[in-house]
């Protein structure tokens, strides 16, 4: 039996308002004292009552826009009621059948590189969006104990920072099929994000996470096999991890005639696996109605109008104009529109007058091997784009060599010093006087003589032995072509 | 005539022309409730102390003639389900027991600013559940007119202390009927305004779509007054309509004449006690007598309220009601555990009286899965059917009226162990909660030395035309009978 994989995503995005969802405290929680962000509301006082946040709304309608999303002409926040000691008022106020936005979709191009497995030719993934809703983030438990896990902690503190953030939810069809789609479309997701400028979109912090649903289903099916649900996925790397995982989980139990629980799982990091959390048989009847403290909100047309002329350029977008403005070819686009750091970057080197072409190899190339080994982003790099484009100016200008700007640029990169600093400070700059190489190449071969002798013999290989001896004792600053050419005019004087 | 016993009107005038201190006026208030209140256990408790303070200021504002309005001074009562920052709020559940709030309801906070006194918690019926105020998790309220009977419910300590002089006015929540139903059985005035006149942040909910906040009062004019103070577009309730702020004393005398009064039939029928059916027809002889034209009006799906309040109006308390947990505030169980979930349920256990949790449980299983749409939506629907029956009720009638009660004040005890027999208490009350339009209830007579409250019923908005009627009805019945304690 052959079994595919169906895969349907729920991605909860922390906006990025300057406050919370029904309330005026600060939404900027992150690293603030515990509990000093909050009021009666959003600690769910008695007798206090929401106010919805309008940003918060319209933010919500710009996602679905730029998913392609239709945006409701009237939506409605209902109560989601179950008790768990974060939730201040033991119900979320989320949306349940009038969400803000519905029926969108995201199309994920897979490249080969997105392909673990070599076979496979490109191709473009169409995701449908179910729909995009806005509801309020929890508070935050902090369990005291050794695991860190409430089943056995001592006592568990309450953090109400949190509580009341706007968190959009963003629900996809089952249309993903593996893992490696599954992650790509994060990936493409959190990029579109970050380009609507309404959410950090920090996966560390929290404010960009992930829950799978998975299945497996016989190739030719139309029905949706029994699921698992994934939580707990923190990085790109973890979703496609616990994907792989649970597909091979669930084939197992599967080819093995088994029947797949319905349940929720944990994905555990370090070991790649994932866990049972809890069954479905535990599932809760939320009792969603209609949240009566809250009026219904109407978007006019016009506001969805003016919404949706305010959508910024989307990747998809800016790849079309960066292929066809700055003739990069469409890999190279790609990764350059593959964050919105990484597109900005590149903007700001060509803004200032850097060589498109130049630009996006030293940045695919260099630039990304130093940000991956040293673990940071583009938009944390010290090597700015001023500090690509002040050594890009410096290879130009034949002041230094390739081999001396890939040390400059990891200097560079290290430290922040321009380029141009690091030149100056060490002396490095490439020598092009005639008559200094002359004097260096009278040296080389002046040690060499029994190279000379071989080189008159007829051996061509020499010759590169003896361009090596020079250079090292121009300390690799002489400029090649110039030394090439000196020492191959002395050695046919020595004839 | 004695302080304590005038209305706010009448005492606006005492103050402000010097004639007594609000200092004396607390004076004469505390007195009556020291003399009183073991009887009668209208207050849950007394805040002597802030009540002092507010007076000595309202004194000096009076003495330097600034900031003067009509509540200046003047001592009310305010039912213990209002927040008051730093004083013990309980919505007399012993759930909430200890509970000091961080802040003041909206409608506290007006009165407060305005410069009125307050002198204590009034005591209700837990979460504001009940007709008769002896679902209160610490003391039962008498009726000042007769100490065996209830003072109804569930804003029963704010019409108790009215009617007993005990405070000048008070303010109670209503939400099927708990201004109305016991300003009726106390012989006092207390009016629901329209949903969303009143702010009802720090009104601590039983159903949302429901609650509002109104004054209970001696007489009309001292509710106009109130509901002055207390209306208009708070920020902080989204539910709160944005409409500006109006005096509604004025054109309070400008008479019935032509005034087109409706009777719904099916609020007349039966259930309605013979007693109270007979003064509410002499107040109808009475507005015919005043120039109104009187004719029989409809409300066909009425008969259905009581059903479709007693889904909505559950459905709705057992979410409000699910932060009373044990985990932050309040009450929590000191039964050892085994985990969160079995704390939760000995908390709520302990914490919650038995009406509160028929409540809870009815409106748990008419939100579950399956059940929504069988309950809670057709409950829904019903609401709709009753608004389009206001409407066009109204586009006949200018005002409806009808029996506040089916009864008069009935003996403590008496429906307790039938709650269906207490919930019908309301049946005259509930259409207009549903309908989310404002609703009068003055004092039309005595039946067998029990006071009997008359209904004015007005479309959304229209709180001018039910005080004028209110008030051409009183000020031509003139009922003066006091409660004698």
């Amino acid at each position: 039996m052959e079994l595919e994989t169906v895969i349907g995503l729920e991605i909860h995005v922390e906006l990025n308002t300057s406050s919370k969802m029904f309330c005026g405290c600060s939404a900027d929680f992150f690293g603030a004292e515990p509990n000093t962000l909050t009021c009666p509301v959003c600690l769910g006082l008695p007798g206090a009552l929401p106010v919805a946040n309008e940003k918060a709304l319209e933010h919500t309608a710009t996602i679905g826009l730029a998913l392609g999303c239709s945006v409701s002409p009237i939506t409605k926040f209902d109560r989601k009621n179950y008790f768990y000691p974060d939730m201040p008022k033991d119900y979320q106020i989320s949306q349940y059948d009038m969400p803000v936005c519905k029926n969108g979709y995201l199309d994920v191009e897979m490249t080969a590189q997105e392909l673990s497995s070599q076979s496979q030719e490109p191709y473009v993934r169409r995701v449908g969006i179910n729909r995009v809703h806005l509801e309020e983030d929890t508070g935050k438990l902090i369990h005291i104990g050794q695991s860190g896990r409430i089943a056995a902690a001592e006592y568990s503190l309450l953090d109400f920072n949190r509580a009341g953030v706007p968190l959009v939810e963003i629900v996809t069809e089952p249309d993903i099929r593996s893992a490696d789609e599954a992650k790509a479309f994060v990936q493409n997701l959190k990029n579109v994000i970050e380009h609507l400028g309404v959410s950090d979109c920090d996966m560390e912090k929290g404010s960009f996470r992930c829950d799978a649903n998975i299945s497996l289903r016989p190739v030719g099916s139309e029905e949706l096999g029994t699921k698992s649900e994934v939580k707990n996925m923190n990085s790109f790397r973890a979703i496609q991890r616990a994907l792989i995982y649970e597909i091979e989980r669930q084939t197992k139990i599967l080819l093995d005639g088994g029947r797949v629980i319905q349940e929720t799982r944990h994905f555990d990091a370090v070991g790649n696996t994932t866990s049972s959390l809890r069954s479905k048989e535990e599932a809760h009847d939320y009792r969603y109605f209609p949240e009566p403290d809250l009026v219904p909100k109407v978007f006019t047309e016009e506001e969805v109008r003016a919404l949706k002329a305010a959508l910024p350029e989307l990747p998809t977008d800016k790849k079309k104009r960066f292929i066809s403005d700055y003739s990069l070819s469409p890999s190279d686009a790609a990764f350059l529109t593959s964050s919105k750091a990484t597109g900005d970057y590149f903007e700001e080197c060509m803004r200032l007058k850097g060589d498109a072409k130049k630009v996006a190899n030293w940045m695919m190339g260099e630039l990304s091997m130093h940000l991956n080994a040293a673990g940071l982003k583009i938009e944390e790099s010290a090597l700015t784009p001023r500090h690509l484009l002040s050594l890009l100016k410096l290879i130009d200008a034949g002041s230094i060599s390739g081999k001396m700007a890939k040390e400059i640029f990891a200097e560079s990169f290290e430290t922040g010093k321009l380029a141009e600093v690091i030149v100056e400070e060490k002396n490095l700059t490439q020598l092009s006087d005639s008559s200094e190489i002359e004097k260096i190449v009278m040296m080389a071969l002046s040690e060499n003589s029994k190279a000379v002798e071989e080189y008159h013999q007829g051996k061509d290989r020499a010759i590169g032995f003896l361009v090596g001896q020079a250079m090292r004792l121009s300390q690799g600053r002489a400029n090649p072509a110039l030394l090439n050419e000196i020492l191959k005019e002395k050695l046919s004087e020595k004839a | 005539m004695l302080l304590y016993e005038m209305t706010l009107s009448k005492l606006h005038d005492e103050l402000t022309s010097g004639r007594i201190s609000a200092m004396e006026l607390l004076d004469g208030v505390l007195k009556r409730i020291a003399s009183t209140d073991s009887k009668l256990k209208a207050y849950l408790r007394l805040t002597e102390e802030e009540a002092l303070k507010a007076a000595k200021a309202a004194d000096a504002r009076l003495l330097a003639k600034e900031g003067i309005n009509p509540l200046l001074g003047i001592p009310f009562a305010i039912k213990d389900n209002m927040c008051t920052e730093g004083i013990s709020t309980t919505c007399a559940s012993k759930i909430l027991d200890g509970y000091v709030p961080a802040y003041s309801a909206s409608v506290a906070q007006r009165l407060f600013n305005f410069g009125a006194v307050m002198v204590g918690k009034a005591n209700m019926d837990e979460f504001a559940m009940g007709s008769s105020t002896e679902n209160s998790a610490y003391q039962i309220t008498a009726n000042p007119w007769d100490l065996s009977r209830v003072p109804g419910g569930s804003s029963g300590g704010s019409a108790a202390a009215v009617a007993a002089g005990q405070a000048i006015f008070a303010l109670g929540s209503d939400t099927g009927g708990s201004i109305r139903q016991p300003a009726a059985l106390c012989g006092v005035v207390g009016m629901k305004p329209t949903y969303g006149l009143v702010s009802r942040y720090g009104l601590i909910a039983f159903a949302s779509s429901l609650d509002q906040i109104g004054p209970i009062a001696k007489s009309v004019t001292d509710a106009a007054l109130i509901l002055n103070a207390i209306c208009g577009h708070d920020p902080m309730d989204s539910t709160s309509l944005k409409v500006g702020t109006s005096d509604f004393t004025q054109g309070l005398e400008a008479g019935v004449k032509g005034l087109k009064v409706g009777v719904p039939k099916e609020l007349m029928g039966e259930g309605i006690d013979d007693g109270v059916k007979a003064k509410v027809e002499e107040a109808i002889k009475i507005f015919e007598g005043l120039g109104a034209s009187v004719k029989e009006a409809s409300l066909p799906h009425s008969e259905y309220a009581l059903s479709a309040y007693y889904l909505i109006a559950p459905a709705e308390a057992s979410s409000n009601l699910a932060r009373f947990d044990g985990v932050r505030y309040g009450h929590r169980t000191k039964e050892d555990v085994e985990d969160m979930v079995d704390m939760y349920s000995k908390t709520r256990a302990e914490g919650f009286g038995a009406e509160v949790k028929r409540r809870i449980m009815l409106g748990t299983y008419a939100l579950s899965a399956g059940y929504y749409d069988a309950y809670y939506g057709q409950a829904q629907k019903v609401r709709t059917l009753i608004m389009d029956d206001f409407k066009k009720a109204f586009s006949e009638h200018d005002v409806l009226i009808s029996p506040t009660t089916p009864t008069s004040a009935f003996k403590g005890g008496e429906k307790t162990k039938d709650p269906l027999s207490m919930y019908m208490s309301d049946i005259c009350t509930i259409p207009t909660n549903l309908a989310g339009i404002p609703a009068i209830s003055v004092p039309c007579g005595l039946s067998e030395g029990l006071p009997v409250g008359l209904q004015i019923m007005g479309k959304a908005l229209d709180e001018p035309t039910i005080l004028r009627a209110a008030y051409a009805f009183e000020k031509e019945f003139n009922f003066s009978e006091r409660p004698k304690l």
